[in-house]
């Protein structure tokens, strides 16, 4: 995995709360291998009028914010399915970087497994961050994860804060089975005590 | 200090910690045919699958519904065709059982989990599908993860959790006529929101619970994701007991006798504490339906759809504009009056014996008004319904009797709502797009979609004579 330390890219503004797995990736796209490449299935539907047409009202069709890689959206967002095509769907796009109120827990898990950042804002921080968004000319933002900072296109900084261990993961783009075999011994040593104490279940 | 269900099964299971979280011992682990891309990481990594008879694979999601007789051959999309086949090859490489298109035990993976016995109490159960929650109706830890923690499990049999706050859910009270575990659960995610349980392990209790059978509980706990939740968990009991027993997988021997006395002692211990408590009493509650695109978003059946213009929080006030328009509903307009294009019976939440015993009473000697299908959760749920003769009543009723599978609660496998079309369906999500692009879904328990085929439009069972003696 990618160390994720600093990204500096466009923020797009998402107004959307209770924003779900079937929303960020349809699952009737499930089915496709990942080499097709997920970005065209983000948010798939809800990028299109009900009609089908490309809904020029969805920020991420807006010319302005169609690069974006951080994204500032509502609460409970990534919330209902596993499925981690959603976060392929949203790397694929380009998105390094989530800030909501509150986040789906699986969700959330699976961006970090995946290195995208996803962190926490107060619901008035993220309006505020995302008018500063709609004013800005370029809606550039940098995000350094090492400091847990966000520096807004006129340089206002908001901080955010990160759990230890994501942020280890995060910045140094490391791949979870590898540290987990680390305890590869205690695993066998747990599984021997189980099986000894709890014989049917350990098969 | 005394000590939570949940307490108890975490503390069993803790091989270290780090920080915040702790190394969790997973005893099992569910796949289904989205698992590919975790075969094919631990693939692309090189890495073996630790303990391959800990892991179980199942043909659910895209299995198709009619021409089973053919076998793979009965699935005409080369793609959907594929997911089969993947699923088939990845298990059969890493040496994990199947219950794959032709097992006598195929069926989707929350229903056929309890039925073969691989769930049990006490156990920590990770599965490649949210609603693995549903196993913890049986007093198990379980929980719904994504590809790459899938990988994780095949790979070291372990995962990281941070232990979740817990939040005691106790229904309490004598349920109205027509009133089943599905209206619970509805009311309770309409209660607290679907964002209400966010970060807790829900333990539910009080009689009401204890009076549900285990089928029915596991509609409860099936359900607790629609809140948010990391599991939901219902401490064993002797239902419970005298569920497990015979079943494929279940302990045999002195074994049994051994695991009987651990599973007796996994109750939550008077006087423990819980982060949250939330009341409910199960006499208030009349039959739900949702009218929204969101699970929370549920009414009473004799009562109407919201008006957003009454809300005061301007976002939410957003959201309930925005379902009202996907769902072709206005303001204020009776649950009761909504007219149905069709009705679905299935899914990992009510496809199980029960289910369709109470469909079937309900419809017994009616005629259904609009096209009804009806999807046994797995070929023994169907078996079990056919020897008891269900399909004599949906049959010539008018419904559809068909194969076992996930089929249009998500619609992958090709069963899917046309754009506009509206269904009652016993499924547990009605986002949007859900059963199908433009699909319009109320979510509502059997005995409402049972009800609902035969008139067309969402019924007030409660005040039917006869649902007295049902037996939801
Ligand atoms: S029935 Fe629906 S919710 Fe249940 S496992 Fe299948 S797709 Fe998931």
């Amino acid at each position: 995995m990618e160390p994720l330390i600093q990204i500096s890219a466009i923020g797009a503004p998402l107004r959307l709360a209770n924003v779900n797995t079937d929303q960020l990736f349809p699952a009737r796209f499930i089915k496709k291998p990942r080499a097709v490449g997920y970005a065209q299935y983000l948010f798939h539907d809800i990028r299109r009028t009900d009609a089908g047409d490309i809904n020029p009202n969805f920020p991420l069709n807006d010319p302005k914010f169609e690069t974006a890689q951080i994204l500032f959206t509502g609460a409970n967002f990534g919330s209902g399915s596993s499925r981690e095509g959603a976060v392929y769907a949203l790397y694929d796009f380009g998105f390094r970087a989530v800030f909501a109120p509150s986040f789906g827990e699986i969700f959330a898990a699976n961006c970090l497994k995946n290195g995208v950042l996803t962190a926490r804002l107060d619901q008035e921080e993220i309006q505020s961050i995302q008018e500063a968004l709609d004013l800005a000319q370029e809606p550039r933002v940098s995000v350094d994860i090492y400091h847990e900072r966000i520096t807004l296109p006129a340089g206002q900084v908001v901080t955010f804060s990160l759990d230890p261990f994501q942020k280890h993961c995060l910045v140094n783009g490391l791949n979870e089975i590898d540290l987990s075999l680390q305890f590869n011994d205690e695993i066998t040593t747990f599984e021997e005590n189980h099986r000894k104490t709890y014989p049917w279940t350990v098969l | 200090m005394p000590s939570t269900l949940f307490d108890k099964i975490w503390t069993t299971h803790v091989v270290t910690d780090r920080g915040d979280e702790s190394l969790l011992y997973v005893d099992r682990v569910l796949l289904q045919e989205n698992s590919f891309h975790a075969f094919d990481k631990i693939r692309r990594e090189g890495r073996a699958v630790r303990n391959p008879s800990q892991a179980f694979g199942f043909s659910d999601h895209y299995v198709p519904t009619r021409n089973r007789e053919l076998g793979i051959d009965g699935i005409r999309d080369p793609e959907i065709r594929n997911m089969v086949e993947l699923i088939t090859s990845d298990t059969a490489t890493y040496g994990i059982e199947l219950f794959g298109l032709g097992h006598d035990y195929q069926g989707i993976l929350h229903v056929v989990g309890p039925e073969f016995g691989i769930t049990q109490p006490g156990l920590v159960i990770a599965g490649a599908d949210s609603h693995t929650s549903t196993h913890g109706a049986l007093g198990a830890y379980a929980f719904g993860i994504g590809s790459s923690e899938v990988a994780h499990v095949l790979a070291t049999q372990t995962l990281w959790r941070s232990k979740p706050k817990t939040l005691r859910v106790t229904i309490s009270g004598e349920r109205k006529a027509g009133v089943s575990s599905k209206d619970l659960i509805l009311f309770l995610i309409r209660t607290i929101g679907s964002g209400g349980a966010v970060g807790y392990a829900v333990e539910y209790n009080g009689d009401t619970i204890d009076e549900l059978s285990v089928e029915a509980r596991m509609t409860v706990c099936n359900m607790s994701i629609e809140a948010g939740a990391r599991a939901g968990l219902i401490a064993p009991d002797q239902k419970v007991f005298d569920y497990m027993q015979g079943k494929p997988m279940a302990p045999t021997g002195s074994q049994w006798g051994q695991a009987l006395k651990y599973w007796q002692t996994l109750r939550t211990e008077p006087g423990s504490v819980f982060n949250r408590e939330v009341q409910i009493e199960a006499s208030e509650i009349a039959p739900q339906v949702t009218w929204g695109t969101n699970p929370e978003m549920v009414a009473d059946v004799t009562g109407s759809v919201p008006n957003p213009d009454m809300e005061r929080d301007l976002e939410r006030k957003t959201r309930m504009t925005r379902a009202l328009e996907y769902m072709g509903l206005h303001a204020n307009q009776m649950i009761q009056s909504i007219p149905l294009d069709r009705v679905f019976i299935g899914s990992c939440t009510n496809s199980r014996i029960e289910d369709l015993r109470i469909a079937a009473q309900v419809m017994k000697g009616q005629t259904c008004r609009i096209p009804t299908m009806i999807v046994p959760g797995s070929e023994q749920v169907k078996r079990a319904a056919e020897s008891e003769g269900l399909h004599e009543i949906f049959q010539p009723a008018g419904a559809e009797w068909l194969a076992p599978g996930c089929s249009m609660c998500v619609g992958i496998n090709g069963d899917m709502l046309a754009s506009g079309e509206r269904a009652a369906s016993t499924s547990n999500r009605n986002f949007e797009g859900r059963q199908g692009q433009g699909g319009r879904t109320h979510l509502v328990s059997p005995a409402m979609a049972a009800a609902a085929s035969i008139t067309g439009q969402f019924e007030n069972i409660s005040s039917y004579a006869e649902a007295r003696s049902w037996n939801l």
